[in-house]
């Protein structure tokens, strides 16, 4: 196996890009783990409606002179579309909760991962029937440049997401760290039953995970599809999985883990991708998280959890 | 307090082996309409709904193969297409390898590849759970139904990658079945029954040998739901730690169920693929996989008429709306691009119809008695009986004085 190793910087440059999208959406996994003990299916869609918002959001708003005249009005430009889209894609994963989830509440444990497999079915072919089954492509307005750094090429969408995923990362993590709401999500994650008891609102904070979760990966979602020109019904199956698969390297249920595992499987697809195959870079993914699961199966930072009489 | 309920289980027993006259009548109706629908079908020269029908069949098998793993021993497993893949690709690659051996395609032997290979491919089938299932099955059931997930994912992406050089890439194995299986003119191996107005077509041929296959995964199945292997499946999916604290094997008992129900995929895998004579990796994709989840939820799982009416309606209802609109029937409602648009709904429909039937009927159409008790959320007979012995400590507790 031929290895040149002059195209690492360039690979971990690409391996940090993927790993900022993955880390968002593996948060998404980890806080809905977290605080219901449950898988949920239907993520790998919000990735997607994301997407499919940030386009729609895009084409009303650049009709708007104002917006796209000046470099400055194509910033607020894009930094409006980035909200509007995320902030939409959480309220589609709060609907899915109030619909889908939250009525099985206490069945048995496979029911809601039925049920979210069929949400996911549900918006991928919502999206296939009604927008279209052909990829769409997502227009940029400003032009991307890249710069050198060492032996490596960066550009601009490049350094955006990475930029974009460290700073909702960072306030994310700070927002369940110091503020009451996050307090409040914590405390349910350990012990709802408890957490209720001492005053806590329940539904709506399981309401607010199912915004948070599925709006960063909205926000995950839009940016793919800026970064690769293209936005298409099945692209989140994939970094869904994926990124399922971070989040249980990080240690499923653990926020930092997630983050953690993202970045790691970013930097390991890249790697892999560029000096293994091709073809196979999608099952690398699944692999580590087979391997993960039997070795480590709490993941990096994740505790050992023992089934519970 | 369960006492009530229990009869003495040779009553019970006794109650089941025989049938009532109703049952009677329903299993007679249901037999001719089995056996005597395709054949009807192909004497109005309709091969299209033979082959539906043939289908169908297959679906019924893969959903009888996951009805146990999932119905019986309560584990959800997302990649179970790639069993019947692996059943299509080995009974093919080993038919050629046995055509090699015979002498050719056009040996009289050769015809014979299918009936030979049918056990090895079910082999290969319950090979590749054990294989997987020994190191994923210790995993609690979300984590193995992404793991499985993977799995089937892996599955297809090896067999598109032209795995070891044997399974020719995206392309598939081109018509291979049309090598394996002489043509027609030659000495075959079925009946030929022929006549000036009568064909007894290939298809019609597999629709036959399908149903059997379907019946003698009926029998065995439900020799196994009594057996006690059986009844470990139901105790383990109740309550895990209990049941490994009553001296069941959980690994033991999750591997058999894993590698009987993929058995029945291999089964399938082969027969799909002699029966078409043409794989590819896309013919097993995750979709399918969630087809085959949906039929046994729909249906009802742990319940082998529940499963056979959910692969039957949601196999073959979209391809029965595409023939109604092109006949003469509904030609007139629904036009053929309406009828192809109701077809392609179908996934929409189906993902709605799984969140609805969790929400309001998750034991399915014809319910399993047993799991329709344990999905309905009645309170479970460990807590009736805490709170019973509660109020009972606390009745004959006398408040102390002080």
């Amino acid at each position: 196996m031929h290895i040149d190793l002059s195209t690492l910087p360039q690979q971990l440059v690409n391996g940090a890009t993927l790993g900022g999208m993955y880390a968002l959406v593996a948060l998404g996994y980890t806080l809905v783990y977290g605080i219901l003990l449950m898988i949920n299916f239907a993520h790998s869609e919000m990735f997607m409606s994301g997407a499919y918002f940030g386009l729609l959001y895009l084409n009303i708003l650049k009709k708007i002179p104002v917006l796209t005249n000046s470099a400055t009005g194509i910033v607020i430009l894009y930094v409006l579309v980035f909200i509007l889209a995320t902030a939409s894609t959480g309220v589609v994963g709060m609907l899915t909760e109030r619909f889908a989830y939250r009525p099985l509440r206490n069945a048995p444990r496979l029911a809601p991962l039925i049920s979210a497999i069929g949400v996911s079915l549900l918006l991928q072919n919502a999206a296939l029937l009604w927008i279209s089954s052909s990829s769409i492509p997502f227009p940029l307005l400003f032009k991307v440049r890249s710069f050198k750094i060492g032996s490596a090429s960066v550009s601009t969408m490049q350094l955006l997401i990475i930029v974009a995923s460290l700073v909702l990362l960072a306030l994310l993590d700070t927002f369940v760290a110091k503020t009451k709401l996050g307090k409040a999500m914590r405390a349910t994650s350990q012990d709802r039953e408890a957490a209720g008891l001492m005053g806590v609102n329940i539904n709506s904070v399981i309401a607010l995970t199912f915004f948070i979760g599925p709006a960063l990966g909205g926000a995950a979602g839009m940016l793919s599809g800026m970064y690769y020109g293209n936005v298409k019904y099945n692209m989140g199956f994939i970094p869904g999985m994926k990124s399922f698969t971070a989040a249980v390297i990080g240690g499923i249920g653990n926020l930092r883990g997630a983050m953690l595992g993202g970045f790691i499987l970013g930097f390991i697809e890249a790697i892999a991708a560029g000096f293994i195959s091709t073809g196979y870079k999608d099952v690398i993914a699944f692999f580590i998280l087979i391997l993960v699961l039997i070795f480590k199966p709490g993941g990096l930072l994740g505790e050992s959890v023992v089934e519970k009489v | 307090m369960m006492s009530k309920q229990t009869k003495p289980a040779a009553q019970q027993i006794a109650k089941s082996r025989t049938l009532s006259k109703r049952q009677v009548i329903m299993y007679a109706v249901l037999a001719v309409a089995v056996v005597g629908g395709p054949l009807y079908f192909q004497s109005i020269g309709n091969a299209f709904l033979v082959h539906i029908c043939a289908l169908i069949g297959i679906y019924v098998l893969l959903s009888l193969g996951l009805n146990i793993v999932v119905g019986y021993a309560g584990l959800l497993d997302l990649g179970y297409i790639a069993f019947y893949g692996m059943g299509a690709y080995v009974g093919v690659l080993l038919g050629l390898v046995f055509q090699h051996l015979v002498g050719g395609p056009n040996s009289a032997l050769a015809g014979y590849s299918y009936w030979i290979l049918l056990i090895p491919a079910a082999l290969a089938g319950a090979m590749t759970g054990l294989a997987l299932g020994t190191p994923v099955l210790r995993l609690r059931g979300d984590y193995l139904a992404i793991v499985t997930l993977g799995f089937g994912e892996i599955v297809r992406i090896a067999l598109q990658n032209n795995f070891l050089g044997l399974t020719n890439g995206a392309a598939g194995l081109p018509r291979v079945g049309e090598v394996i299986v002489p043509a027609a003119g030659q000495k075959w191996v079925y009946l030929h029954l022929s006549t000036a107005t009568f064909t007894f077509s290939k298809d019609l041929f597999w629709y036959f040998v399908i149903v059997l296959l379907c019946l003698l995964a009926i029998f065995v199945i439900r020799r196994l739901d009594n057996s006690r292997l059986g009844r470990a499946w139901v105790a383990m999916r109740e309550d895990e730690v209990a049941a490994a604290a009553s001296g069941i094997n959980i690994m033991k008992t999750k591997l058999w169920a894993f590698s009987l129900g993929a058995m029945w995929g291999g089964i399938a895998g082969i027969t799909y693929a002699y029966w078409i004579g043409f794989i590819s990796p896309e013919s097993f994709n995750f979709m399918e996989s969630v087809l085959v989840v949906c039929m046994v939820v729909l249906g009802g799982m742990g319940s082998i008429p529940g499963v056979i009416l959910g692969a039957t309606i949601i196999a073959g209802l979209p391809e029965i709306i595409r023939y109604l609109a092109q006949s003469p029937l509904l030609s007139n409602v629904l036009t053929a691009q309406q009828a192809t648009a109701v077809g392609n709904y179908r996934y929409l429909l189906f993902g709605g119809m799984m969140v609805v039937m969790m929400a309001l009927r998750p034991q399915g159409i014809i319910p399993s008695t047993r799991r329709a008790h344990e999905l309905t959320n009645v309170p479970s007979v460990i807590e009736e009986e805490n709170e019973a012995l509660w109020e009972a400590e606390h009745k004959s507790e006398t408040p102390r004085s002080l």
